[in-house]
């Protein structure tokens, strides 16, 4: 069993809960650098575990963890339910569709019924921004973030730096972190709250961001954020070494934002020729769900050597059972972690 | 309940048009009889005001409640109701059955919806609707988007001799937004919406109504562009009016910050730079009106992420003493503070009261300008106490409220 105190990268960050001294993941805006690092480092055994024949791991046995989500996903469901299962929790997924939800129950009862079944974590997507901290308020133990509204998605900012540490690793650009690195993240900015997760993570890390969108697209005062804002995506290329590229979320949208899909590639779709402008090297990524030929060509998609789109989904696994580990310590009673709630 | 006995204010400094004067003020049959150099007589009742403030009950343009224990609270002896109820006021019945429920110790003007169902496309019955007691037309929370429909309003209500109070937001920009768009809301991912979706609406309505030649009352003006546009239009002399809720001029889109849903409001919260916009028209008389925009929103309303809540908050306990507050700052005198909360909205509405005048409704309170008090959501006299002020120490307290005369418990 990987006891977390043998955990090989224990020395470079201060003893038991110090090193993470939150109960919840709300946003990528409530850490530092060193505790995003510290969970970077954490998910690093169970990328290693993840990669094993025999994917399991006892850690969280006996606990329950509850994935409510209250928005429409897969992938992130998918995500978390696996990291759950893999660590041992009795994990339980409640889709806000087939919920008393449906019913008119308010957001707050449903977590305090979700609190007297007592969870021992509980994941949360929500549509609404600020929801996940309202249901935290309400609850006794760690909450995490799946995504509220177009506030902020911490997991997969950090599964994104995750996957971009291994992929820099790997061609030996063996970096502390992301000094140095310009990083370009193109689409709906707008309705994103993956990119302002990862806005806030990756600067905290050392890259620049910029940031590509048609200015309908593109939130009023995102300068203030630290961001390079652009519209013309060859320019935002120029140099680069990351090119993230964002879905458009029409499900998001009122109104008309572009003038039609075709439009939209012809000026913001990766293709191998604009990638061209981007540094030789330069890596792709795509949180997905990818809507190919639309804002990233299939061609640039599936380049072995350049992008690094299914390792994202990969380190996603490891990054939510590092989170759950590291939240679920104090429950557990973990050794610096403080007692049993 | 009818004044029995006059009643002689003694030992007071009265809140006047001119000024504040040490003085007294005799109150018969419900009216205002003497102001100044009264003295009781025999069979009077006698008040010592003990050198505090003796000054009118505030007129409240703008509320979303009747509430009358908040409105004591605050001094409020009159509240002008929006058309914004379940179901809108846009029909006589309802209108007049509004008017009479205040009575006898507060009294509510209620607002004629200017559409029907507040839709925005059909003209309400606003002529029956001001025979039965509505003291003005309103758009509600919402804005008229048709131009020509909005004209053909202005119009009727022009030859009615009705006010018509907008809400200034061009629906079409603000959509489904719950913040000003900026900095703080893209840090929190709120829908937002850019300010300038106020002074196009302003703009619009400004012209609209002069062609019409009708009586124009913005309810809230939030922006700098906003109230350069009203700062215009009175200028050249076009009858246009505008006023503010405390909010505006105390915090700025920073107060939601962790999404604290008693700070969404409509209008949105705006950029610092507008609030001491809004400050500085206060001063400059710009601004005509300050209410109180009441809506007292309980936890089913509020306890919800931000961008589902309910906007509003109970303003009508916190309302004289933000204003009181800009007297503190040195950007008004007492006696314009009393305009802003008397005078003027009883002048826009067309009612016999918010000011000291022999003749006028004797609707007095007697105010320690001082007294200082911390406001607590949890203590609130209001249904509600959705106050984005929790906890905020303040000065000046309502000690003694008379509506026609007859003194209210408070």
């Amino acid at each position: 069993m990987a006891s977390t105190e043998t955990s090989p990268h224990a020395a470079r960050y201060p003893a038991g809960a110090q090193a993470f001294p939150h109960r919840d993941l709300i946003g990528i805006g409530h850490l530092e650098r060193h505790e995003i690092l510290f969970l970077l480092d954490e998910a690093e055994q169970w990328v290693a575990l993840n990669r094993q024949p025999t994917k399991h791991n006892d850690l969280l046995g006996g606990l329950t963890v509850i994935n409510a989500f209250f928005e429409n996903s897969t992938r992130t469901l998918l995500s978390f339910e696996i990291a759950g299962k893999r660590l041992g929790a009795d994990v339980v997924n409640m889709h806000a569709a087939t919920s008393s939800v449906k019913k008119g129950e308010t957001l707050i009862d449903t977590a305090i019924t979700l609190n007297a079944m007592r969870a021992d974590a509980i994941v949360i997507r929500h549509g609404s921004s600020g929801a996940t901290q309202l249901i935290a308020d309400k609850v006794d133990c760690p909450v995490l973030n799946a995504g509220d509204g177009q506030h902020e998605h911490p997991t997969q900012a950090l599964l994104d730096a995750l996957a971009l540490r291994h992929a820099l690793r790997e061609r030996g650009e063996a970096a502390e972190d992301f000094t140095g690195l310009v990083i370009v993240i193109c689409g709906d900015i707008l309705h994103s709250r993956v990119a302002r997760s990862n806005l806030l993570c990756l600067q905290a890390l050392g890259a620049t961001v910029r940031l590509c969108a048609p200015p309908a697209l593109m939130p009023v005062g995102i300068e203030a954020m630290g961001a390079e804002v652009f519209h013309d995506f060859d320019a935002a290329l120029a140099g680069a070494d990351v090119a993230m590229m964002l879905r458009l979320q029409t499900e998001r949208m009122s109104g008309q934002f572009i003038p039609s899909a075709r439009e939209y590639h012809h000026l913001y779709g990766l293709t191998k020729q604009r990638l061209a402008n981007a540094k030789p090297d330069a890596l792709v990524m795509h949180p997905g769900p990818m809507n190919r030929g639309v804002e990233i060509d299939s061609e640039v998609a599936d380049m072995i050597d350049r992008s690094i789109i299914t390792r994202q989904v990969e380190m996603g696994v490891a990054i939510r059972m590092a989170a759950l580990d590291v939240l679920t310590r104090r429950g557990r009673g973990a050794e610096g972690w403080g007692a049993t709630a | 309940m009818k004044q029995v006995r006059p009643l002689t204010i003694l030992n007071g400094r009265l809140v006047t048009h001119g000024g504040i004067a040490d003085g007294a003020i005799r109150l018969v049959d419900g009216t205002i009889e003497t102001v100044g150099d009264a003295t009781a007589q025999d069979g009077d009742d006698t008040v010592d005001a003990g050198g505090k403030l003796v000054a009118p009950g505030l007129v409240d343009l703008g509320v979303f409640a009747i509430d009358k224990p908040a409105f004591h609270f605050g001094g409020i002896t009159r509240a002008a109701l929006m058309p914004d109820q379940s179901p809108p006021l846009d029909l006589p019945s309802r209108v007049s059955y509004i008017a009479k429920s205040g009575k006898p110790d507060l009294w509510v003007h209620p607002l004629a919806a200017a559409t029907r169902g507040l839709a925005g496309r059909e003209i309400a019955e606003i002529a029956l609707m001001r025979d039965a007691g509505a003291r003005a037309v309103a758009t509600g929370r919402g804005w008229i988007a048709d131009s020509g429909t909005m004209l053909r309003l202005l119009q009727y209500a022009a030859m009615l001799d009705m006010v018509v109070i907008t809400h200034a937001e061009d629906a079409a920009l603000t959509g489904e937004a719950v913040a000003t768009a900026g900095e703080y809301a893209t840090r929190r991912g709120l829908p937002s919406a850019p300010a300038e979706a106020e002074a196009i609406a302003i703009a619009r309505d400004i012209a609209l109504a002069e062609l019409a030649g009708a009586r124009l009352h913005f309810r809230q003006v939030t922006t700098h562009a906003g109230l350069e546009l009203v700062r215009a239009a009175k200028a050249r002399g076009a009858p246009v009016t505008c006023g503010v809720t405390p909010a505006h001029f105390m915090l700025s889109d920073l107060a939601t910050v962790d999404f604290r849903t008693f700070a969404r409001l409509s209008p949105p919260l705006r950029a610092e730079s507008d609030r001491q916009a809004v400050r500085e028209a206060i001063a400059d008389g710009t601004i005509d009106v300050v209410a109180s925009g009441h809506d007292p929103r309980g936890p089913e309303d509020k306890r919800l992420p931000f961008a589902d809540a309910e906007p509003g908050m109970a303003g009508a306990e916190t309302l004289l003493v933000m204003v009181l507050s800009l007297v503190r700052d040195e950007m008004i005198d007492l006696a314009r503070a009393f305009d802003l909360l008397c005078s003027a909205p009883a002048r826009i509405l067309g009612v016999e009261a918010g000011i000291l005048q022999v003749g006028k409704e004797a609707d007095i309170a007697i105010i320690d300008p001082a007294k200082p008090w911390i406001i607590q959501s949890a203590k609130m006299a209001a249904t509600a106490g959705n106050t984005p002020f929790d906890g905020q120490p303040t000065q000046g307290r309502v000690t003694a409220l008379y509506k026609g005369g007859v003194p209210i418990d408070l």
